[in-house]
């Protein structure tokens, strides 16, 4: 079930632990990422969602425990893997236009020294046509609403061309159209054979938006296929009973703001 | 002997005018990225920290040579740059509070050597103080040779990691997921940063250093939303206020080069926040100033328009008192008239009171269409 080609899950994570200080934030998580999966990541705040995604995209250390990309670790798989980070880690006052930004995806293709060019640029755009800024290629990057914004952060992750995507919090502060098309998005990159790991929010959605789900509370809950392991005992085991809406939760029914911009 | 005297001086202000220019450069390009990178008040640690290096090199050495100084200026901003990264990192002290306890220590201890040095009773001391506030006249032909070949190798190294750099400053997460060294560009950066910072401190001085290295990347981020062209402005302004200090200070006896340097530095950076396109005060206002006046300007229309519609007779004046009274809210009534006017929507009728034209009944009718849909 877990070996989808013969290179085994995508992301095999073994007996991780993370602490900041003495406070451990994830401990001893074990869990597999099936290729070609839509997968959320879902808990409570401070359940250690994007120590995860770090940990796994060895951003931050572990204490202890193991990370495997395709069964290899991460340092000799680094290229099969693109990292989407919270769209408020970074300055967006930033001197830098729309395709730059889109144009960093290729930097580690590149490698040292060299400069990006024609086939980058190309590249580039091809990505903005297909999350749909295109029009604001030559915009100063804080010119973008929010959405627009995390759009900008998939299109840099899809000229990277990985693998498997690692995504912190994409559907953060985005109006309901621009959560659609990211959908939309996710749902074609997991058909063109490409592993998806999203930190979600909204629990309504998951059933709807994604396959596989990892219920997390420091501990790893429950992980696996959404019929399977998104059950109101594991959700209770994992938020501590504070989930009575999904009782009376009917499908379809998002928690999602209303409209706004583009 | 006065033509000597002529060529000599220009030749002294050539030289200084130069090494100033080269610096200002340097300084300005390196500028920008510690800025963008939030490091701008790590020059001032870092220049700070510098003085007892010099006065150290000065009292281990014997001399007085640029380079001798200058390392040991390099060596000790290293020294105070790895305290504040390490005090942040072992100890609960925050990343400014840390600054400002090592550039304390460290300018004090400076100072104390310093004081020391002018009281040792040989004459090769001389002139070290200079290093406190900078003496752009002191620059020799080889000074400026010295600065030349640092500054060219920092720039070249720049030019090298430009996009290693670049995605540092943006988004040194997503810069460590690519597999790039975040750790050791960030060192790349701080040794170029305590390079550009060095080869300065003879002309600006420790005090006013971080100056040079702050205010000409803040101005040219004002001018432009690209990193290059800000670079290139920020190495522009830095030349400028180098040279344009150096040869103030170089021509009047007794003052120090780092605060005329400063001044020049503070009317760029003055005049860039005030005038600057797009991101300065003054075309802010002056937008917002525009887009007030038009809103005002159609909402006088507007009422005509209303009032055009309660009469049989579309022409039919009204006095301008009445369109005040409707404007209370929006005001600007006697601006937007003659505004009105001159496009040839309102006219005077002959008792003086104001009514639409054919074409501003048209133009009103549209502007009340499209403002308000519904109901």
């Amino acid at each position: 079930m877990t070996s989808v080609n013969g290179m085994g899950p995508a992301v095999k994570v073994e007996d991780l632990t993370v602490a900041y200080g003495e406070r451990p934030v994830l401990w001893d998580v074990d869990m597999e990422v099936p290729a070609g999966v839509l997968m959320a990541v879902v808990g409570p705040n401070g359940a250690g969602k994007t120590s995860l995604i770090k940990a796994i995209t060895g951003l931050i250390r572990p204490v202890a425990g193991s990370v495997a990309i395709f069964g290899k670790p991460y340092a000799e798989q680094r290229r099969l893997v693109g990292y989407v980070p919270q769209r408020n880690s970074v300055d967006w006052d930033f001197p830098t236009t729309v395709q730059d930004v889109v144009m960093m995806g290729r930097y580690g293709g590149l490698g040292w020294f060299r400069r990006p060019g024609a086939a980058e640029r190309a590249l580039a755009m091809e990505a903005l046509e297909q999350v749909g800024i295109a029009e604001f290629k030559g915009r100063q990057i804080s010119q973008l609403s929010g959405g627009q914004q995390q759009r900008l952060f998939l299109a840099r992750a899809i000229v990277q061309d990985a693998g498997i995507y690692l995504m912190d919090e994409p559907f953060q502060g985005v109006d309901a159209t621009t959560e659609r098309a990211i959908v939309t998005l996710l749902k074609e990159m997991r058909a063109r054979g490409k592993t998806v790991v999203v930190v979600h929010h909204d629990l309504q959605t998951v059933p709807e938006y994604f396959d596989w789900v990892t219920l997390l509370n420091v501990r790893c809950i429950a992980s696996g296929p959404v019929e399977q392991v998104f059950t109101d005992r594991n959700l209770r085991l994992a938020y501590g009973g504070r989930v009575s809406y999904l009782t009376h939760h009917s499908p379809g029914e998002t928690l999602t703001g209303g409209e706004g911009g583009g | 002997m006065e033509f000597l005297g002529d060529l000599f001086g220009n030749y002294t202000l050539r030289t200084v005018g130069l090494g100033a220019a080269f610096l200002g450069i340097v300084n300005g390009v390196l500028g920008s990225f510690a800025v963008l990178r939030r490091q701008s008040l790590l020059g001032d640690a870092i220049s700070h920290a510098a003085l007892p290096g010099i006065a150290l090199a000065f009292l281990l050495t014997g001399s007085k040579a640029t380079i001798v100084l200058l390392l040991g200026a390099a060596a000790a901003g290293w020294v105070g740059t790895l305290l504040v990264m390490n005090i942040v990192k072992n100890t609960r002290v925050k990343y400014d509070s840390a600054l400002g306890l090592v550039l304390s220590v460290f300018f004090g201890f400076g100072l104390v050597l310093l004081t020391y040095i002018q009281r040792m009773p040989v004459a090769s001391q001389a002139g070290l103080d200079t290093f406190l506030f900078g003496q752009a006249a002191t620059l020799l032909a080889r000074d400026v040779a010295t600065i030349g070949i640092l500054g060219l190798a920092v720039l070249l190294i720049v030019l090298a990691v430009w996009k290693e750099f670049k995605l540092l400053c943006f988004d040194p997460d997503f810069a460590r997921s690519l597999g790039f060294p975040i750790r050791w560009l960030d060192v790349l950066l701080i040794t170029l940063l305590v390079t550009s910072i060095v080869i300065g401190l003879q002309t600006v001085g420790v005090v006013l250093m971080s100056a040079m290295v702050v205010a000409p990347a803040a101005a040219a981020r004002q001018w432009t939303d690209r990193l290059g062209a800000m670079v290139a402005i920020s190495a522009f302004f830095g030349a400028l206020a180098g040279v344009g200090g150096a040869l103030v200070s170089s021509l009047t006896a007794r003052l120090p080069a780092g605060p005329t340097i400063v001044l020049c530095l503070t009317a760029i950076v003055l005049v860039s926040l005030l005038a600057a396109p797009n991101r300065g005060v003054v075309w802010k206002w002056a937008r917002e100033r525009v887009n007030r006046n038009l809103l005002q300007t159609e909402a006088v229309l507007a009422d005509l328009y209303v009032l055009a519609m309660r009469h049989e007779d579309l022409g039919h004046g009204h006095p301008i008192s009445v369109l005040r009274t409707m404007s209370i809210g929006h005001g600007g009534v006697d601006r937007s008239l003659e505004v009105l006017r001159e496009r040839g929507l309102v006219r005077v009728t002959a008792d003086g009171t104001w009514s639409l034209t054919p074409r501003g009944l048209s133009e009103a009718g549209r502007l009340s269409g499209t403002r308000e849909e519904g109901p």
